[in-house]
């Protein structure tokens, strides 16, 4: 027989085990939970549509990365394209024909579920011209129809009137939209759906709970429960939510964030090397600018472009202004974009004598410290950026000293952007411009409105009727013939010619290619940044917070 | 004159000294750019350091106070002229002119401005040299900043048009300008004292806030406006406490100016 004493010593200890099962029950749960935890960040400007065929501003294309499936996707790390809703694809070798086999078994997240009408509805969606689709717009490379045929359920081929380069890669953009769901932008085959929406304020984004990817455990993705994107354009106020912990990720982070971050938090900031985004400067080139005649021989002389480009310190720009968080631009193309890229370019050496003598033998001569041309006219020009940027202001300002030393005198005039695309683009009433270019895509068919003479964003001097100079007319041929090739080698051979073309007649001067800078939250586990868009969230599915 | 006065004086006069003293004090200029040491903080050979593109602080606000406080001045005495012409005028004359010299002057009032003042600078030709652009700028707010001052003038000189030593000079036989400007002006010149006392302050934040959209005084020219725009990054300020210098200097001439523009005040009154 037991004493009472030793039963209650036993109870104790059968109750201490329970406990302690209770706690390594709630731990297990905890650890699932904090694994599904929410991810949050800002998107700087409102989402203009949830409707991922009219997709245009930044902040719905993040809406559309986090909520769309796509057919192929490119991988932001490795640049190279991988399956996603389809197997396999083929393109027809004259570029105007692809060919998808499709994932069986997938459903929308309203449970609807997807197969090839659903591809056939989105591109004839996609391709309707009273839409308006930017991303549509993309595919359109000559008059005619889009023709879709639906082998089966899981095969499709899409047939467009005219070759489109790089055809599969376009399909990255593209987020499939339900045929028969009743609510087709809220029906999503990406990782989240939108769930909650206050405009000005946040915007939530649950899991998709019917997406259908798996990790290499068989567990399902997305890992996280859910995004919370709160609205927040200024950026001081995001860095300081930031350093409070109240946001995951910053994007794009401004050099001197990112080095103030960095003197404190070195783990959690990221500089992914040079990204795609250049800055540049050009020269106002167009016949019909109500600029005096000697300076518009200037500008539309070669030599003095490439004389100017020659002064300027780009080594200076990218250690000065960006903080070391730049790169001497080298070409159209940013070294970063790994195909593309003429690797025989080099950036252009700065030497203001050699940028002196080269200016001389065009007739123009130094006096008293100041450069004049053959009719003795001062060279003086102003250059215009849009006030509020920094980066370009500072830029300017030692643009201006750089040149001072071979006496070209600079004036900086700080415009509002209104004013500044009004000068640019309607009156053409300014000399010369600074400003950057963003580039989200790897082809060069997305520089097509900038190369062709005919463009509207032709800037140094848009639309031609026909090419004013010889190498323009080349430009134009040969940025037509890599658009109508499918041949990848040939097209590259093609696009490297213009980049040569374009350095050695500098309608743009390339400054920097600034480096894709970012700060990620210690909490975020699973986070990779690179250098293309979404820089830290492009692997989302495989996030999670801890 | 109390000890506050004095020494709200004594800071005018030693900021405006050392301003002008600013080709000796710092001769290398405000435009020089050390590159190699961009963004320092204060040494001996920089005193308040460098800013983001290694110019000497302590000589861009040096030069910027010579601008800012020479420059504001004149168009506070513009701005107290044309308020003198257009409200004393009004205020003596009475009757239509005064109400439609007050109908123009709220009408000036309800303009807002810094559209306007963005618009001006979009029409004006873009080289124009660092020197023009600053006495434009001034120009600006000279000419548009006498409203709030003519609506005090035009009450004051309201007030003479029928006071016994004005019908006294019209009996004597004083008629027209010569009446206002022997009789009313003088009489007038405690309110325009006081008025452009009150301006100039409030030119230098103008211009202050003008900098900091982009308008106003053009690179590499300093100004207090460009260097306050270094405070625009919250995030930067706390560890750099030396680029707060621009930002209490203004605040420091711009409360000497309102206490030795007390004094006006009460003689006003």
């Amino acid at each position: 027989m037991k004493a009472p004493g030793v039963k209650v010593a036993e109870m104790i200890s059968v109750s201490r085990r329970a406990l302690l099962l209770a706690l390594v029950c709630l731990g297990i749960l905890g650890s699932v939970a904090a694994a599904q935890g929410e991810l949050r960040f800002c998107l700087r400007s409102e989402p203009k549509t949830f409707d991922p065929l009219k997709v245009e501003d930044e902040a719905s294309v993040t809406v559309r990365y986090l909520t769309g499936g796509v057919l192929v996707r490119m991988n932001r790390q490795t640049q190279a394209l991988e399956p996603e809703l389809a197997q396999s694809w083929k393109v027809s070798k004259d570029g105007k024909q692809i060919t998808f086999k499709l994932r069986s078994g997938i459903s929308f997240s309203d449970g609807t579920p997807f197969s090839a009408e659903d591809v056939a509805y989105t591109v004839q969606q996609l391709m309707d011209p009273a839409l308006h689709s930017p991303t549509g717009d993309t595919f359109r490379s000559g008059p005619g129809n889009v023709e879709t045929k639906i082998i089966s359920p899981t095969q499709i081929s899409i047939t467009f009137p005219a070759s489109v380069a790089g055809l599969d890669r376009q399909f990255d953009q593209v987020a499939i939209v339900s045929a028969h769901s009743g609510k087709k932008e809220m029906a999503v085959l990406g990782p989240f759906m939108v769930a909650d929406y206050k405009p000005g304020a946040t915007l939530l984004l649950k899991r998709n709970p019917n997406y259908w990817k798996t990790d290499a455990q068989g567990r399902k993705l997305p890992y996280l429960e859910s995004i919370t994107l709160d609205i927040q354009p200024n950026r001081d106020v995001e860095m300081l939510r930031f350093k409070r912990g109240e946001i995951d990720l910053i994007n794009s982070l401004d050099s001197e964030y990112f080095d103030k971050l960095a003197a404190t938090s070195p783990q959690l900031v990221h500089d992914a090397g040079a990204s795609l985004d250049s800055e540049q400067m050009w020269f106002n080139e167009v016949a019909k600018a109500p600029l005096p005649q000697y300076k518009k021989n200037w500008f539309r002389s070669a030599n003095f472009r490439r004389a100017i480009s020659e002064a300027i310190n780009r080594g200076d720009l990218a250690r000065v202004v960006f903080r070391g968080h730049a790169q001497p631009a080298v070409g159209p193309i940013s070294p970063a974009n790994k195909f593309w890229f003429n690797e025989k370019l080099k950036p252009a050496a700065y030497s203001p004598d050699a940028a002196l003598k080269a200016l001389q033998a065009e007739g123009f001569r130094m006096e008293n410290g100041e450069l004049k041309d053959r009719e003795g006219n001062a060279v003086v020009f102003s250059i215009i950026t849009n006030s509020g940027n920094k980066a370009r202001e500072r830029m300017a300002t030692m643009i201006q000293e750089d040149l001072q030393k071979i006496g070209v005198h600079v004036n900086v005039v700080t415009l509002d952007f209104p004013s500044l695309i009004e000068r640019v683009t309607q009156s053409f009433d300014y000399e010369a411009i600074l400003l950057g270019l963003t580039n989200v895509g790897l082809d060069p068919n997305e520089q097509m409105n900038v190369w062709l003479s005919s463009s509207e964003n032709h800037q140094w001097n848009p639309q031609e009727k026909t090419p004013e100079t010889t190498w323009e007319a080349e430009i134009d041929r040969l940025m037509q013939a890599q658009a109508s090739s499918a041949d990848a080698k040939k097209r590259k051979e093609s696009f490297d010619r213009v980049q040569e073309i374009a350095v050695e007649q500098a309608p743009f001067i390339y400054l920097v290619n600034r480096n894709a800078l970012s700060a990620v939250s210690q909490r975020v586990q699973g986070a990779s940044p690179v250098i293309l868009v979404p820089q830290t969230y492009w692997n989302v599915e495989r996030l999670s917070v801890k | 004159m109390n000890v506050w006065r004095r020494v709200a004086c004594a800071v005018l006069l030693l900021v405006a000294g050392l301003s002008l003293a600013a080709n000796v004090l710092a001769p290398a200029g405000y435009a020089k750019q050390y590159r190699e040491a961009a963004d320092s903080g204060p040494s001996s050979a920089h005193w308040l350091g460098t800013d983001e593109i290694g110019r000497d602080r302590f000589a861009r606000v040096l030069y910027g106070t010579r601008i800012s406080l020479l420059l504001a001045p004149a168009a506070a005495l513009l701005s107290t002229l044309m308020a003198a012409l257009i409200g004393g005028l009004a205020g003596y004359l009475g009757g239509a002119w005064a109400r439609g010299a007050m109908a123009v002057t709220d009408l000036f009032l309800s303009l807002p401005w810094l559209f306007l003042l963005i618009t001006v600078r979009a029409l004006m030709p873009l080289n124009v040299s660092p020197v023009v652009s600053v006495l434009v700028t001034f120009l600006m707010l000279g000419l548009l900043g006498w409203t709030s001052a003519a609506r005090v003038l035009c009450a004051s000189a309201g007030s003479f048009r029928d006071s016994d030593f004005v019908r006294q000079a019209r009996a004597s036989g004083v008629r027209g300008l010569r009446l206002f400007w022997i009789h009313v002006m003088p009489n007038l010149k405690p309110v325009l004292y006081a008025q452009f006392w009150i301006s100039i302050p409030a030119f230098i934040l103008s211009e202050a806030n003008l900098g900091i959209l982009g308008l106003g005084v053009v690179e590499p020219m300093p100004s207090w406006g460009s260097l306050l725009k270094e405070l625009e990054g919250l995030v930067s300020v706390g560890s750099e406490p030396w680029k707060f210098v621009p930002l209490i200097l203004l605040a420091v001439v711009v409360t000497s100016f309102q206490i030795v523009m007390s004094k006006q005040e009460e003689v006003a009154a």
